[in-house]
């Protein structure tokens, strides 16, 4: 019997010829992410264990973005301790207003394909993207990593996913992942991984597949691999020798298989308040808005912004529009593009890169009785201001499409993805 | 405490995290700042009506989202004696255990079950509502280490040499 | 008897010949503006303590929310909420995350010989166009609007006479700071500071919103620069015409003259906590007072000519990893004309944060708020206790290009001093 991706990286990482899921196992952690919001409760774990020193500082991450701009006066105390802790453990690698810590994590090249990689944020599954194996885990067992360089797994089953075929257009991996949640429900995937493949998969760019990887964890996944290709090696600056382990077997063995024809997807939004409440964008269009947000780990990249731009292009915003690049890299690289131009003409209100609206702590709270269309990963009840926002999630098209009119509106105007 | 009784609040499916502790209360210096906050955007008024030795019942996904610890922590500092739910999200359940918060399977309950029921548990054996019992399982060996420690962190200070006292 | 700039301003908004310094008239307005910082309790004035309001003509009124934008809690949304939806029904144009309230004023109406309320201290900016504009409380405002006049008690002027011009690396921000530092915080309460002279002339539009901006801080009623040229340009370039273009008669009386010779000015770092605690950077810099925070944007200094400065600075550098660089356009004109110009890139290479178009760190609510005990240098226009965010914290004011360079170095210094 033969092995899927994550059995693989598992067994790699492990020294043995083969895992199987269910069988527990202590692995060697490639790199971690800590972000500004649990630095505080993972340096005094830390200390509480009775470490002195850290198993490796080159492969610790330590990423300000949660709270990025600042927007309360106890928000800096957790820069003080983040500054303080890389200080005393000669912590390097710090980015204090670089991004969104998952965005910066592959953008960066910290986290590659085969690494097993863990952050103190439940969407870590997002580097799954580049056929790495990373998920969240809490403070505790972060501390306990820092100084031990190891973590106990169960190994997952897998769930394999396949889409083949060609997206039509305005049929974006975000509607694909959505469809998929809506089908798995938000429970679907608990501690499994999905394993995506298929042709329209193929043709995604690395971007668009970590649209999918980030929010697998909204099915309840442990992670979501991609198997690299030619595109994850130039993304990940790597060569293709290096990954030519990373394949799953033809004979490897899933718990279920779910197959797409990309041609039957179409624009879907989650709607209120439940990631996995998957409505075509037809049956709520005409919803009035009283806000548009593009932007998160989920949609705040390049191919989104120009997306975004490309729609908006000469219209005005009918409603209020923030936009939150995911990283500096990509707000420089919008820029250069024209995007971010066009996207201030339109009206849009341009943020820091950050997680912004998405954390809820600030960027666009919204009120009892307000909606919002957003293209990040969660809709809970009260995560965008008080329990009766209604939050919609959507693709950058539908996004953009629909700040244009101030309703929902369904996606029109781009091609080929 | 192998056997305990406590009075039952009863929640919905998908209990997620930004409902057991909103993200806006996350930057509050301590865990107990945060539990007034608890469940607050489906249910404000429930932290500050639990009492010690309560017990939480829920329907399915448990804790799914994020993958704060203040979520385990809060249900914790609430003094909730346990979480019976019909399934929870992984990272809560991971979480929850390096903290020593009991987290029960069970999907029969919740269709008796009422809020203000009293309501008998007896680790690794069964819930006894009334006349009524529903058996329940035992933990894996390897979590019931680290519960045994103590938690993680005790695990740790262990592991590097630490006496502390229990 | 002649009269001064704003005594002309009154009479024309009273409808009279003459007036003078005491006089009290009512007057007609010829714009209100207010923000987001409090049109919420207007509104509830209006719709509670009124009987059968109206607007007197809601389009000389403006709405702008710019205090608390992207906004960061439920409550603040709620008081949005009802400014839009007051906005709506009653046809007052608003204006959302556009850019600060008195920016969006100076690109998009103010007028030469205008009078303008403004629910928000920093309106004596509009005098950089030669009108009136003066801050009012709510109630005030909310007279205004429902009957679209006022009365105004008619202040006296003091005048000041800029001569010649600021030495490189000397700002207009140096200037103004330097003189609120001399004449003190309550140096022109109830008065129209006036600027005139060749000096005055000199300068951009732009330059003068700096000084009309902060004259508010020595307790103007008002600050007025003699329109000229550069101000029918202005108005050109942004669809409008101006028309009143009114100077100070040659016997008009002044409370006070001032002279001040332009190249005698020097980098100015004000300490925290009053705007008139002057002391010059050459004084400051050798203290090495380290920062936790820079600010370049607000009402006083977020124009184009500002982020160039701070550009200037930082270009090719990084700044201190103690730093946190906020930079806020003041609004989305700017920011787009920045971003053409390539100064947003270059801000950004350098580590700065490029804020949305809005009041951010100078307001101190919801966007850069600074922590216990933590050091802030800013463009903003107050350094009052506590203004960016913790009590315990301190402000210190200078400009975009000292501020630039503190981020570079983590201590207050100048730019000649990074280079």
């Amino acid at each position: 019997m033969g092995s899927t991706l994550i059995e693989k990286i598992v067994a790699r990482n492990i020294g043995a010829d083969q895992v199987k899921p269910g069988q527990i196992v202590t692995v060697n952690v490639d790199r971690v992410m800590i972000h500004d919001i649990f630095i505080p409760f993972v340096a005094d774990k830390f200390e509480e264990m009775g470490f002195t020193s850290l198993w490796d500082p080159d492969k610790v991450v330590l990423i300000y973005d949660h709270l990025i701009p600042t927007s309360a006066v106890e928000d800096v105390r957790h820069f003080k301790i983040g500054d303080a802790f890389a200080e005393k453990y000669g912590l390097k690698n710090v980015h204090r207003s670089d991004g969104i810590c998952h965005q910066l994590m592959t953008e960066a090249g910290y986290a590659k394909p085969g690494n097993i990689v863990f952050g103190t944020d439940s969407h870590t599954t997002t580097y799954g993207c580049v056929g790495c194996f990373s998920s969240g885990i809490g403070y505790t067992e972060m501390a306990s990593i820092l100084g031990t360089g190891q973590l106990w797994i169960r190994v997952p089953e897998t769930i394999k996913v396949v889409v083949n075929g060609t997206l039509p257009d305005n049929v974006t991996a975000k509607d694909v992942i959505l469809r998929l949640i809506g089908d798995l429900r938000s429970d679907g995937a608990t501690y499994k991984v999905l394993e995506l493949s298929g042709s329209a998969v193929d043709a995604m760019s690395v971007a668009s597949r970590m649209t999918i990887s980030n929010m697998a964890i909204e099915a309840g996944a442990k992670a979501c691999l991609f198997r690299p290709d030619e595109k994850t090696c130039e993304y990940s600056r790597v060569n293709m020798e290096d990954v030519d382990w990373l394949y799953p077997d033809e004979d490897a063995d899933y718990c279920r298989v779910m197959e797409y024809r990309a041609e039957d997807l179409v624009p879907v939004l989650a709607c209120p308040s439940q990631v996995d409440n998957i409505k075509p964008v037809t049956e709520v269009e005409g919803t009035e808005l009283d806000q548009v947000f593009i932007g998160s780990c989920t949609n705040g990249r390049l191919e989104d912004l120009a997306v975004a731009a490309g729609i908006l292009k000469g219209h005005t915003t009918a409603c209020k529009l923030i936009v939150t690049p995911a990283s500096r890299k990509i707000y420089m690289e919008a820029i250069k593009a024209g995007y971010m131009e066009t996207l201030a003409k339109a009206g849009a209100i341009i943020t820091q890169p950050g997680c912004g609206l998405c954390c809820g702590r600030a960027g666009g709270i919204l009120t009892d009785g307000e909606k919002v269309l957003a293209t990040n990963n969660r809709n809970f009840l009260g995560r965008m201001g008080t329990s009766k926002v209604g939050i919609y999630l959507g693709s950058p098209a539908t996004a953009a499409t629909s700040a244009i009119t101030g309703k929902i509106t369904v996606p029109k105007g781009i091609q080929g993805n | 405490m192998n056997k305990f009784t406590g009075k039952v609040w009863v929640l919905g499916d998908d209990i997620d995290t930004d409902i057991i502790i909103p993200t806006d209360y996350l930057a509050l210096p301590t865990i107990e700042d945060m539990k007034q906050y608890g469940f607050s955007p489906l249910r404000p008024e429930l932290a500050s009506r639990i009492q010690e030795g309560d017990i939480i019942v829920a329907g399915k996904n448990f804790g799914c989202g994020s993958s704060r610890e203040q979520a385990p922590e809060i249900i914790k500092a609430l003094k909730v004696a346990c979480v019976i739910a019909k399934s929870y999200a992984r990272i809560f359940f991971r979480n929850s255990i390096n903290n020593g918060l009991l987290l029960i399977e069970n999907d029969q309950i919740q269709d008796v079950v009422k809020e203000g029921d009293m309501l008998t548990v007896q680790m690794g054996e069964y819930l006894q509502l009334g006349d009524r019992t529903f058996p329940i399982a035992s933990l894996p060996d390897n979590l019931m280490d680290i519960i045994n420690a103590g938690g993680l962190v005790k695990a740790m200070q262990r592991r590097n040499g630490i006496e502390t006292e229990d | 008897m002649g009269m001064t700039i704003g005594e002309k301003i009154i009479a024309r908004a009273a409808g009279v010949e003459e007036v003078k310094p005491n006089d009290i008239h009512t007057i007609t307005l010829d714009r209100m503006m207010s923000n987001d910082g409090t049109t919420h309790l207007t509104v509830d004035m209006f719709n509670n303590d009124l009987k059968n309001p109206h607007i007197a003509d809601p389009d000389k009124v403006v709405f702008i929310m710019d205090h608390n934008v992207p906004s960061n809690s439920p409550k603040t949304a709620e008081a949005h909420k009802k400014m839009r939806n007051f906005a709506r029904e009653q046809g007052i144009r608003l204006y959302e995350g556009q850019g600060v309230c008195h920016q969006i004023m100076m690109e998009d109406y103010v007028c030469p010989g205008e009078m303008i309320f403004g629910a928000d201290s920093h309106t004596t900016s509009y005098g950089a166009l030669g009108a009136f504009g003066t801050g009012v409380g709510c109630t005030d405002f909310l007279y205004a609007m429902t009957t679209g006049t006022s009365w105004v008690m008619v202040p006296e002027t003091i005048r000041f006479n800029l001569h010649g011009k600021l030495r490189e690396g000397v700002f207009p921000r140096d200037l103004i700071l330097t003189i609120i530092g001399d004449i003190g915080a309550n140096g022109a309460t109830y008065k129209i500071m006036e600027f005139g002279g060749d000096g005055a002339h000199a300068l951009s539009v732009n330059d003068r919103m700096v000084l009309c901006n902060l004259t508010v801080e020595a307790g103007a009623k008002a600050g007025i620069v003699e329109p000229d040229e550069k101000v029918v340009e202005y108005c050109k370039e942004h669809g409008r015409e101006a028309v009143h273009m009114f100077r100070s008669d040659e016997d008009a009386h002044f409370a006070a003259v001032y002279e001040y010779d332009l190249d005698q000015i020097e980098p100015v770092v004000v300490r925290p906590d009053f705007v008139d605690n002057f002391a010059t950077l050459k004084e400051v810099e050798p203290e090495k007072i380290a920062i936790d925070q820079a600010f370049v944007g607000s009402c006083n200094n977020g124009r184009v000519e500002d982020l160039r400065a701070a550009a200037d600075v930082v270009r090719g550098k990084k700044i201190s990893p103690k730093v946190r660089f906020l930079v806020a356009p003041a609004s989305q004109a700017v920011y787009i004309e920045a971003l053409k110009e390539g100064i947003i890139t270059d801000l950004m290479e350098a580590g700065a944060m490029i804020m949305n178009a809005n009041c951010s760190v100078c307001w101190g609510s919801c966007q850069g708020v600074i922590g216990e005990n933590e050091v802030l240098i800013s463009t903003g226009t107050r350094n009052f206790k506590g203004r960016s965010g913790a009590p315990s914290s301190k402000v210190y004011l200078a400009s975009a290009a000292t501020c630039a360079a503190s981020a570079l170095a983590g201590y207050i210094t100048g730019a000649d001093s990074v280079k």
